[in-house]
Parts: C-alpha cells; sequence; structure tokens
C-alpha cells in the first residue's frame, strides 16, 4: 500500500472530478499526471496501462484501475464511505448505489453539456434545468425529508453525501435559483461544505478542477480526438 | 425476505436482460410484469414506485430498487457473485463497466435514426474486435484460470458470457480469434443454472429488432 494515489487524466472536471472529491472528502493525498496531447494518451496506452484504452486511470495499491465507478466503488469501500456498519452495510450499500447511479445521470449531462453545439446548448441546458427540478432533486429532498437525519443514508457520512453536494455545486454553477426549493439540500450542502477535508478541497488552491470551459473542451477535442 | 423479486419492464431485453441473466445464473425464481402502454409507466411513476421515474426496477427484499447497477449490484452481493474482497471487487467493476459501456453499444443499436444504423454497426464491431473481446481475451491468458476473477465464478463472468452470445447473434465470426473467451462461453453455458436459462421457455428475450424497438420507445413516448 506505498504511495499515493496517481490519477491520470486531462487537466480539467470530466469524469475525474467525482474521484477528486472522494478522494479529498477521505482525506487521502494525491498526485496527478495529466495528459497534454495526443501523444500522452498514445503512451499510456501503448504501455498496456489502460484496460480498455480509455481514462480515468488511477493506480492505487498495486493496481491501474480505470472505469470511473470501479475506481470510486474502491475508494468508498477502503475509506468507509458506504454507512454503518457491516451487518447493515448490504442494505445501506445497495441504497446508496442507487442513489448515486442517479447523480451519475444528471452529473453526465452536466458534464457533457459544453460539448453540444452551440446551437444545441440553449435547448440542452434548458433539458438540465428541467430534469434537476423536476426529477433529481425532489428525489432526493424526499430521502431527506424521509428520515429527517443529516446524511443520506444511515445517520452516517457516505460517498451519497460526497457525490450529492458535488452535484449541488455544479448545478448552482449552471444556475444558483435551482436550489432555491430544496432547503433540506441547501442545508446538507452547507453541512458537509463544513467537514474540515471538504471545505479544504473548496479552497482556492486545492486540487479541485474549475468548471468547464470552451477552451478546456478543444484542448480535450485534441487529445481524445472526438 | 418472503416472495420472488418482481421485475417492472416491457417484454424486451434492454436494460433488464443482465439483471435477468444474473438471478437465473444465481438460481433465482423471478416474477415479471410487463409495461405495455404509456399508461402503464404512467401508473407505476404515479404510484411513486419509480425513484428517478425510470425503469428498471425490481421490487426485492422489501425494496423498490431503480438504477441498473444498483440492482445488479445488490443480486451478486447477496449470492456470492462479486469477489471475496475489495481487490477482486475492483476487478470486477472494472471489468463490468468495460462491458457496460460494451453493452450500451448494443442497447442502443436500434435507437439511431435507420440512416446511422450501418455505421453503429460497424462501429459497435470495430470496437468488439479492437477493445473489448481484446482485453478479456488478455485477463484469461494472464492467468490461466477458469474464470475471470479470483479463480472463481463471479458476475464478470456471467455478464461476459451474456454479450458474447448478443455478440454472435450479431455476427457469429467475431469470437473467431478469441479461444480463450470461447472456452469461457462453452463453460458457463453448461453451468445447470446457465443451461435452464438458455433452453426455450426460459424468461430470456428473444434479440430486439427495428420493429420491438418501435413498440417499445411508444411505451416511453420516445
Amino acid at each position: 500500500m506505498a504511495g499515493k494515489p496517481k490519477l491520470h487524466y486531462f487537466k480539467g472536471r470530466g469524469r475525474m472530478e467525482s474521484i477528486r472529491w472522494l478522494l479529498a472528502a477521505a482525506g487521502v493525498e494525491f498526485e496527478e499526471e495529466f495528459i497534454k496531447s495526443p501523444d500522452d494518451l498514445e503512451k499510456l496506452r501503448n504501455d498496456g496501462n489502460l484496460m480498455f484504452q480509455q481514462v480515468p486511470m488511477v493506480e492505487i495499491d498495486g493496481m491501474k484501475l480505470v472505469q470511473m465507478r470501479a475506481i470510486l466503488n474502491y475508494i468508498a469501500s477502503k475509506h468507509n464511505l458506504y454507512g454503518k456498519d457491516i451487518k447493515e452495510r448490504a442494505l445501506t450499500q445497495n441504497i446508496i448505489f442507487m442513489y448515486v447511479e442517479g447523480m451519475v445521470d444528471l452529473n453526465e449531462m452536466i458534464m457533457r453539456l459544453p460539448i453540444h453545439p452551440p446551437e444545441e446548448q440553449g435547448a440542452q441546458l434548458a433539458l438540465i434545468k428541467e430534469k434537476t427540478t423536476n426529477r433529481y432533486f425532489p428525489a432526493f429532498e424526499k430521502v431527506l425529508k424521509s428520515h429527517g437525519q443529516d446524511y443520506m443514508v444511515g445517520n452516517k457520512l457516505s460517498r451519497a453525501d460526497i457525490q450529492l453536494v458535488e452535484l449541488i455545486y455544479s448545478v448552482e454553477e449552471l444556475d444558483p435559483s435551482l436550489t432555491a426549493n430544496f432547503p433540506l439540500l441547501k442545508a446538507l450542502k452547507t453541512r458537509i461544505s463544513n467537514v474540515p477535508t471538504v471545505k479544504k478541497f473548496l479552497q482556492p488552491g486545492s486540487q479541485r478542477k474549475p468548471p468547464v470551459t470552451a477552451k478546456d473542451v478543444e484542448e480535450a477535442r485534441k487529445i481524445f480526438k472526438f | 425476505m418472503a416472495g420472488k423479486p418482481k421485475l417492472h419492464y416491457y417484454d424486451g431485453r434492454g436494460r433488464m436482460e443482465s439483471i435477468r441473466w444474473l438471478l437465473a445464473a444465481a438460481g433465482v425464481e423471478f416474477e415479471e410484469i410487463f409495461l405495455q402502454s404509456p399508461e402503464d409507466l404512467d401508473k407505476l411513476r404515479n404510484d411513486g414506485s419509480l425513484m428517478f421515474q425510470q425503469v428498471p426496477m425490481v421490487e426485492i427484499d422489501g425494496m423498490k430498487l431503480v438504477q441498473t447497477r444498483a440492482i445488479l449490484n445488490y443480486i451478486a452481493s447477496k449470492h456470492n457473485l462479486y469477489g471475496k474482497d475489495i481487490k477482486e471487487r475492483a476487478l470486477i467493476d472494472m471489468y463490468v463497466e468495460g462491458m457496460a459501456d460494451w453493452n450500451e453499444m448494443f442497447i442502443m443499436l436500434f435507437v439511431h435514426p435507420r440512416e446511422e444504423q450501418d455505421a453503429q454497426l460497424a462501429l459497435l464491431k470495430q470496437k468488439t474486435t479492437d477493445r473489448y473481446l481484446p482485453a478479456f481475451e488478455k485477463v484469461l491468458k494472464s492467468h490461466g484460470q477458469d474464470y475471470l476473477v479470483g479463480n472463481r465464478l463471479s458476475r464478470a463472468d456471467i455478464q461476459l458470457v451474456e454479450l458474447i452470445y448478443n455478440l454472435e447473434e450479431f455476427d457469429p465470426s467475431l469470437t473467431a480469434n478469441f479461444p480463450l473467451l470461447k472456452a469461457l462461453k462453452t463453460r458457463i453455458s453448461n453451468l445447470p443454472t446457465v443451461k435452464k436459462f438458455l433452453q426455450p421457455g426460459s424468461q430470456r428475450k428473444p434479440p430486439e429488432d427495428m420493429k420491438s424497438m418501435e413498440k417499445t420507445l411508444k411505451i416511453f413516448r420516445m
């Protein structure tokens, strides 16, 4: 278990950002190796480091893990971000999966927004807002309301809280008014933001990446050739 | 823990088929309630049964689980098909996530407009032979064991064999140069529970085509 995890990706949010959040929240220091050109990606591929020729890839505990969910699952398990105790784990872990999969679906839409052609951006943004306010936020607000506890699952901090708060921040970057009618989500966001490891990650100078710009998309296009 | 799991979906493969395979392989009997109209979907939504207003949904052990991955993870954990420790799980997750990407191409094939389908099929075949089949053949070659992970049956084997069958429905020649995968397919197909599921009359669903997709899209008002 020597050394810090090493993250291989381009210098932007994309599919690595949730991994950065989770590591940071768990208090795990990590290194980043940024892919800056198509050649960097080719090298990773040719060295046999990428099982499906894709990134994110994280070197951790002697493994070269690819696939965002596999990486997130491993980190969450290793750092006890899965709910209460072993006995409850099967059930709570499973509920957590259900919640985070919904979050990933919404996050995926937000992540892909800058990639859409300019003429489609308005419609995509409207769709994201609609799904946020009619599908996803109500579902998560309802969970918090149903048990009245401080955390999404098992009355204990889990990956569900971290990933949800990451999502809330991303949504508010698109439109701060979207959380207006979700008081419990806002309260969760405040609470989680005050967890010392998260607070540190939210400060300038941390490894958190800024919102994606058109320039980032161009750079990613060159590297990943899409 | 009373009663059999109840699967809510339309009468076709889609995103529920991997769940059917895994339950069947684990020897779990299950019931199915088929959505046949937009109104059936509306009812499930209005009853508050669908956390994100979407199917698949599986009623199991007192829960109404949605999200394909959450459902698969639960079944695999419950039936010891998820590895023996956190590192084996990591490998299994990595493999099945690659399979999910690959499977997505199959699922979406008939959702693409007709004029794009040939190109999509060509892309699917290319990724199959250049990316996915080699990756999994390499795993089997690396350890020479009968199963993908931990020298023991896991969801990774079942999900991979499901995909190989799907693939061979399109083009049986694609697996020609992958002897270890072919051997895995034979081995897994001979497991009694899987053998039963592969027989006619089981709850396995037939391949989808343009006609069945058109009917399905109506249910979802697409």
